[in-house]
């Protein structure tokens, strides 16, 4: 294991199969919290955190527990529950050793439970990455990159999706496209600008 | 009619507004873009809309009923985690059944179909509705729900799938009622009957010169990029009908306080000439 894989899977989770853009997870924040880029900021933080835990614990019970108890079919039901506690308990954590973190990440925390891209990245890194002959710590580390570079890739598109919202507030758009809509089109447009990095690597 | 009867007949009528709720006016994705995902990410064809509607339908149904059953036994501090274990377990269900049934269903769906577990519409309803009243009602508010979620899927993927191929087509992923791929419609048949009808015209013939529809396909409406664009057209229709609907009313109210204070003032003027008059 070379650290150039580490480095493309990174990469390619963040640019060229982007979690938003290209794989349409986590619409809801990607819509509901990018009026502002303060709070885009915020909400993109506390999603790279999670996912990088939330993809290190559910691809070690993976690999330690269901594949060896030969119960691979409750992945989904295991994975929720762990993603739901770990959020719980991250904010506990949170809240009693570090008041600024907490301060700037705390009230994204719970909205977090129910947002796709946690649950969907931790899916599937177990379809795309894992393999019963690969070891457990070369796998572990693909996982936590794929979910490193993820994070980013939705920090970046929110950040920068924001940045345009604020400029399309104060610009004249038809009445039938406020909103929603001129929203999505904006969305359409980075996605098609982002289509012309696949095949890079 | 005595009261009793009333009484039963408001409730059946509010039985088929339950029902139908879904479809227009509380419809998930166009009026409250809740499962905004699946609604982007499978909508690529009408089948695998379809697919993953049907899916959508009996999830959401059999955890309504599940959470209204044990509504009473649940504490309330530990609601949501117990409502995500129920609505998962038949997700895990159906995700089996899939796998088994429909193999290039469950290969096309890919992650979104273990995602049915975050889908906001579920919990919503297992919030907001099941975990409030009855079996029955929770059970048809689940079943108009997402059969009005699965008519949006269908309308985004019929949309999608026309602009990117030129027809729709049914058999690939769903593998029921059909032995092998058919057309449901194609704009070649249009093509096709178009130039049968100018060819009956005695003395002229026409051919359409190897033209068919799908060498001037838009395949970007197949792709993610397109997928946003169709959703954002949809929603500023829906958006343009509603602005066109609160336009009219605030002209109607203008005219009619318009009309209100023409007549004050006519009386006023009638009054002040009476007085006059009498002066």
């Amino acid at each position: 294991m070379s650290w150039t894989l580490f480095a493309t899977a990174i990469i390619s989770a963040m640019l060229i199969n982007n979690v938003i853009l290209m794989q349409f997870l986590g619409i809801c924040p990607f819509l509901g919290v990018s009026k502002r880029s303060s709070s885009a900021i915020g909400m993109s933080g506390a999603v790279l955190f999670v996912m990088v835990i939330a993809s290190a614990v559910t691809y070690t019970i993976y690999d330690l527990v269901l594949h060896p108890f030969d119960i691979p079919y409750i992945s989904t039901i295991a994975f929720i529950l762990v993603i739901a506690s770990l959020v719980q308990l991250v904010e506990i954590i949170l809240k009693r050793y570090s008041k600024s973190l907490y301060k700037s990440l705390g009230i994204y925390l719970p909205l977090i439970t129910t947002n796709c891209a946690i649950l969907g990245v931790s899916e599937g890194n177990i379809t795309n990455i894992w393999t019963a002959n690969m070891p457990y710590w070369n796998g572990l580390g693909l996982a936590v990159a794929t979910a490193v570079g993820t994070g980013l890739g939705f920090g970046l598109i929110i950040f920068a999706f924001s940045s345009i919202r604020e400029r399309l507030d104060s610009s004249n758009v038809p009445k039938a496209w406020k909103g929603v809509p001129i929203s999505l089109v904006v969305a359409g447009i980075m996605s098609l600008a982002f289509f012309g990095l696949v095949g890079v690597i | 009619m005595g009261v009793k009867d009333k009484v039963i007949k408001v409730i059946k009528v509010s039985n088929k507004e339950n029902f139908l709720k879904g479809f227009v006016k509380e419809n998930p994705i166009f009026v409250f873009l809740l499962g905004m995902c699946p609604a982007l990410a499978v909508t690529s064809t009408f089948e695998t809309s379809l697919g993953m509607g049907l899916l959508v339908v009996f999830v959401l149904t059999s955890s309504n009923i599940v959470i209204s059953l044990i509504r009473n036994y649940i504490p309330n501090d530990v609601r949501t985690p117990s409502y995500i274990v129920v609505i998962a377990t038949f997700v895990t269900i159906v995700r089996m059944f899939t796998e088994r049934y429909s193999p290039d269903l469950y290969t096309a769906l890919g992650v979104f179909l273990p995602l049915i577990v975050v889908n906001c519409l579920i919990l919503g309803r297992a919030e907001a509705y099941a975990s409030k009243n009855k079996v029955l009602d929770s059970a048809i508010d689940g079943l108009g729900m997402g059969l009005g979620f699965t008519f949006a899927l269908v309308v985004i993927g019929i949309m999608r799938e026309f602009l990117a191929t030129g027809g729709i087509m049914y058999g690939n992923y769903l593998p029921f009622l059909v032995d092998a791929p058919i057309y449901l419609f194609n704009f070649d048949w249009i093509i096709n009957g178009f130039v049968y009808l100018l060819n009956l015209i005695p003395f002229i013939s026409f051919t359409t010169n190897g033209f068919t529809i799908s060498d001037y396909s838009l395949a970007m409406f197949s792709l993610p990029p397109g997928a946003f664009i169709s959703l954002a057209i949809i929603l500023a229709g829906i958006q343009f009908k509603k602005v066109r609907k609160e336009e009219k009313l605030a002209a109607e109210k203008k005219a009619f306080i318009a009309e209100k204070k023409r007549i004050a003032l006519e009386k006023k003027k009638a009054a002040a000439l009476k007085k006059v008059g009498e002066n």
